[in-house]
């Protein structure tokens, strides 16, 4: 990412451009933050050490924090008392450090991805980190924005920069219309599955093409936020129309003549016509079809239509061994159709999918139905006013008559961090983001979908989609 | 931060690809607000199968992690590598790591070392065949040495050199404070504030 600005550039190479503090050959550059997110879980140790060294935090007016990995969805006190310390030991710090803070009980709070977002915090152009791998969710906006661990969010908190070696460019073009049945969620399972865990490795996604010209904010979020789990450094959208109109009086995002200023500004930022990415992956829309992922990494995942694969049909032999071990843990048989299992639980939430266009689509499918018999179902809004938003619309209801949890804001069973979590062999339908070996409860079984899937699935008791469900009706 | 300089010790061998950080330090364990004693909860889950190369006692003592490719991926907790380090690894030597969890590696001396599949294979072979087997990973001259195996490694340039000296990264970009600060004066009025 080091050309001359006379050169074509992509949208990544543009924004990281401008932030460069400090450049010299043989070190990473030095770019500076304009937004610092903090949570609960992974800053105390950061603060601790400012303090230790005397050192203060140099913009607090850059820094925004909340609490969301540990926060009860249920009404009641934190009962958990190490998750009290660590919330306890947020507020401390804010006011310590002077920090704006949303926590728990304020009517602003939500998860971290979530609440920058609908704040209008997260705008175009701009360098956004937090000590959180699904940061990559804020380059929607086209933002570069990505996670960063506790030493590091220490060093941001402490000079508002942080060093970044060089990027690799990554242009993944989606092009067609969705089938009907699919969104941003089928899009990206589709994405990681044909390049891996590990294929964006070192690189700035771009998701480019019709199929995500034509996507919400909303689902841009939700195909970004997941670019981590590709292995990649960021993922980011060009903003356009769709994302001025969302951004137009959010409560942070510029007003009046500022507003003018800043859309010229973005209107710059999307790849130039002639500009060149390191890697290009194309992905016809049309052809894609609601995913489910079967194993424990986001890549093990096939279509509704498919059954368990068989380990021995992967090419190298680390997948067949990933996989024989994935199937013993899922407790899953190769050749099973996946329409045939039954999950214990469904869970509607997470950074992924928490926000309020993912709970209209899922309140559409549950309407008029019912949670199957022996099935759990809870609905985690991801943030405090999407949960206010969903109740104005009367989502609220149709979650409950149909049977569902209604909660609060927050984390919830996507990491198991607070009370939510499957039991040992518990087996969920989970519209989050990783289906990780005990992600959502230790021995809990995971299996990644969308929120159409995830709501269609808890009225059958077994993996389907919404237009299944409609035949059925029929 | 201490310098790191060499390595010397033997190794686990961990024969597994996509080894994510919620199996190295599962969740429920990072409500701690401190910075050590991470160690215990190390592989926390499979460390309860009596048969995990962690439990063997043959592998007791060692500073040196083998695994398989993309080591690290996923939530970009630092416990991932504070649990390593406290339990007393000092170097994880993989096909390919995740980039947080290599950034978070080199925050703390924990040194992340890239070789080529063949050549972990071979040593995650003589680490099993003989769990005596001693290794030398040296950052000065950027090479793995074990009986059967010579390689060297690529490292970034700028990470070895704050490794080998033992700097402190907020000392080192403060250097630039005054560049820091003209930038902050330049930067547009509408860009949003908390």
């Amino acid at each position: 990412m080091a050309q001359t600005l006379a050169e074509p550039r992509t949208l990544a190479e543009k924004v990281w451009d401008r932030h460069v503090v400090h450049r010299a050959a043989g070190e990473p550059d030095l770019l500076y933050v304009d937004l610092h997110l903090v949570h609960e879980v992974t800053s105390p140790q950061a603060f601790e050490a400012l303090r230790l060294a005397g050192r203060p935090v140099r913009r607090p007016d850059l820094t925004v924090a909340t609490m969301d990995h540990n926060v009860p969805t249920t009404v009641g006190p934190v009962t958990d008392r190490t998750s009290a310390r660590q919330m306890e030991a947020l507020t401390t710090n804010a006011k310590e450090f002077d920090i704006t803070l949303y926590p728990w009980g304020s009517a602003l709070q939500g998860i971290v991805h979530v609440i920058g977002p609908e704040m209008g915090y997260t705008q175009p152009g701009l360098t956004i980190v937090c000590g959180d791998s699904h940061t990559s969710t804020h380059g929607a906006f086209g933002a570069l924005a990505f996670g960063i661990g506790t030493s590091e969010v220490e060093h941001v908190l402490a000079t508002q920069t942080i060093p970044q070696a060089p990027a690799r460019t990554m242009a993944i073009t989606v092009e067609g219309d969705l089938p009907a049945g699919c969104g941003a969620k089928d899009v990206i399972l589709g994405i990681i599955n044909r390049i891996g865990t590990g294929g964006g490795v070192g690189h700035v996604i771009e998701y480019r093409g019709s199929a995500i010209r034509a996507l919400s904010m909303e689902g841009r979020m939700t195909i970004c936020n997941m670019s981590i789990e590709a292995g990649a450094r960021a993922g980011m959208v060009a903003p356009d129309d769709t994302t001025f109109a969302y951004l137009e009086g959010k409560p942070h995002a510029p007003s009046g003549a500022d507003w003018e200023r800043a859309l010229d500004d973005w209107r710059s930022l999307p790849t130039d016509a002639d500009a060149t990415f390191d890697a290009e992956v194309t992905i016809d829309a049309t052809a894609l079809r609601p995913h489910v992922s079967w194993g424990t990494n986001p890549a093990q995942s096939v279509t509704i239509d498919d059954t368990i694969p068989e380990p021995d049909s992967f090419e190298d032999e680390a997948k067949r061994d990933a996989a024989r071990r994935a199937l013993a843990y899922m407790a899953l048989e190769p050749g099973t159709r996946i329409r045939d299992i039954r999950p214990d639980t469904v869970f509607i939430g997470s950074c992924t999918n928490s926000r309020i266009e993912d709970l209209r689509l899922a309140a559409g499918v549950v309407e008029g139905h019912s949670v199957a018999k022996g099935l759990r179902a809870l609905v985690v809004p991801g943030s405090v006013a999407v949960k206010l938003q969903a109740e104005r619309e009367g989502l609220d209801r149709i979650f409950v008559d149909a049977g569902f949890d209604w909660r609060g804001a927050g984390c919830s069973m996507c990491l198991g961090m607070n009370p939510d979590i499957l039991q040992p062999g518990e087996r969920s339908a989970s519209t989050s983001n990783r289906n990780f070996e005990g992600r959502q409860g230790k021995g809990g079984r995971t299996h990644l979908v969308s929120p159409a899937v995830a709501a269609a699935t808890a009225i059958a008791g077994h993996f389907t989609t919404p237009e299944d469900l409609r035949e059925v009706d029929v | 931060m201490e310098p790191v300089t060499r390595i010397e010790g033997t190794a686990v061998p961990l024969d597994r690809s996509d080894v994510d950080t919620d199996q190295i330090v599962p969740a429920q364990f990072l409500k701690r607000i401190e910075r050590t004693g991470f160690g215990p909860f190390l592989f926390h889950e499979w460390r309860k199968d009596p048969s995990f190369v962690l439990n063997d006692e043959r592998y007791a003592g060692a500073s040196i992690l083998i695994a398989g490719a993309n080591f690290g991926g996923g939530s970009s907790r630092e416990h991932a590598p504070w649990a390593l380090e406290d339990f007393g690894f000092r170097a994880v030597i993989a096909p390919s790591f995740a980039d947080i969890f290599r950034n978070n590696c080199c925050k703390i001396g924990l040194l992340p070392v890239e070789l080529p599949q063949e050549s972990v294979r071979a040593l995650m072979d003589a680490v099993l065949d003989e769990p005596a087997t001693r290794i030398v990973v040296d950052l000065e001259t950027l090479s793995v040495a074990a009986p059967s195996v010579e390689e060297s490694f690529a490292f970034d340039d700028f990470r070895r050199w704050c490794l080998l000296e033992g700097f402190d990264d907020i000392d080192l970009t403060m250097r630039h404070a005054d560049e820091i600060a003209a930038f902050e004066a330049a930067r547009p009025s509408w860009l949003p504030t908390a």
